[in-house]
């Protein structure tokens, strides 16, 4: 455990901050040091990845095809 | 001008427009799809403008492998100033009004399948890919965008910054607001659109 302990609103609040790893050192250490002993932040942890990975794989990069041929006679027309 | 390369007489426009056509037709989908994410109105003409504004600059464009960034960006500029042509005064969400939402915490206490041995997951598999562009919707913008940018299109916080032109802090505590506004909606829509009878008794 790290010198100073942080509660458990703060821990989840920081959870996706410390997954990009945006945290200052000091604070990135204080989230760690909070998930080394709290068994529910580590669901939270947990989640946070899946519902990370989620976003990530909602991703369609599909065009209706009228779309599609209106937007390529528009570069057509360039 | 002209060169001649053997008995051929090539073009240099002819042959910037044609890498220039290449180009916007690989990366159409992609256009598309981040248009779709970002708004859900005038997603097509703000692919044009994009398509129009990328042709107009595309001597600018250095490196062929560039490319896909690069006219990404512009269409994520015209959004940004679309945003801003708007005005439209966006009240910032307090983050006392929202730090405490959890999804995790929601969905374990709500116990929406109770035969599951995956609540979570469950949870998750019960969205549609259209499903989490309707959540995506119910975000206000300046929320959506920073969210769509991270999590979906992988660019990194200080690029988001430098995007939409907001500075770092701005970035990331609008992030934060809306990752939360997106736990609490995906909550919500998936008790109105009824994600959540989906799952029958063994």
């Amino acid at each position: 455990m790290t010198e100073r302990a942080i509660p458990c609103s703060d821990a989840v609040s920081q959870l996706w901050d410390y997954l990009d790893k945006v945290l200052s050192p000091e604070d990135q250490a204080l989230v760690e040091g909070h998930l080394a002993f709290c068994r529910r932040c580590c669901g939270e942890l947990e989640f946070a990845k899946e519902l990370r990975s989620f976003l990530a794989s909602s991703v369609v990069d599909e065009v209706p095809p009228d779309v599609k041929e209106r937007l390529e006679r528009f570069v057509d027309e360039l | 001008m002209e060169q001649v390369v053997g008995e051929i007489v090539v073009d240099p426009e002819d042959e910037r427009r044609a890498a220039f056509e290449v180009l916007a037709r690989e990366q159409l989908p992609r256009l598309y799809g981040l248009a779709r994410r970002l708004t859900n109105h005038g997603t097509e003409d703000l692919v044009q403008e994009c398509l129009l504004k990328a042709y107009r600059s595309f001597d600018t464009l250095r490196f062929t492998e560039a490319g896909p960034a690069w006219i990404q960006q512009i269409l994520v500029n015209g959004f940004r100033d679309r945003l801003r042509k708007e005005a439209r005064s966006v009240q910032e969400v307090g983050v006392e009004e929202i730090d405490h939402i959890s999804l995790y915490r929601t969905i374990a206490e709500e116990d929406p399948f109770p035969y599951s041995d995956t609540l979570h997951g469950d949870f998750l598999a019960a969205f549609g890919n259209e499903d989490v562009r309707a959540v995506l919707m119910r975000l206000p913008e300046i929320y959506r965008a920073p969210l769509v940018l991270r999590y979906m299109e992988g660019f990194a916080t200080k690029e988001i910054a430098r995007m939409m032109d907001t500075p770092l802090g701005t970035t990331l505590a609008r992030l934060h607001r809306g990752r939360k506004l997106f736990e609490r909606e995906m909550w919500a829509y998936a008790e109105e659109a009824g994600l959540l009878d989906a799952k029958e008794a063994p």
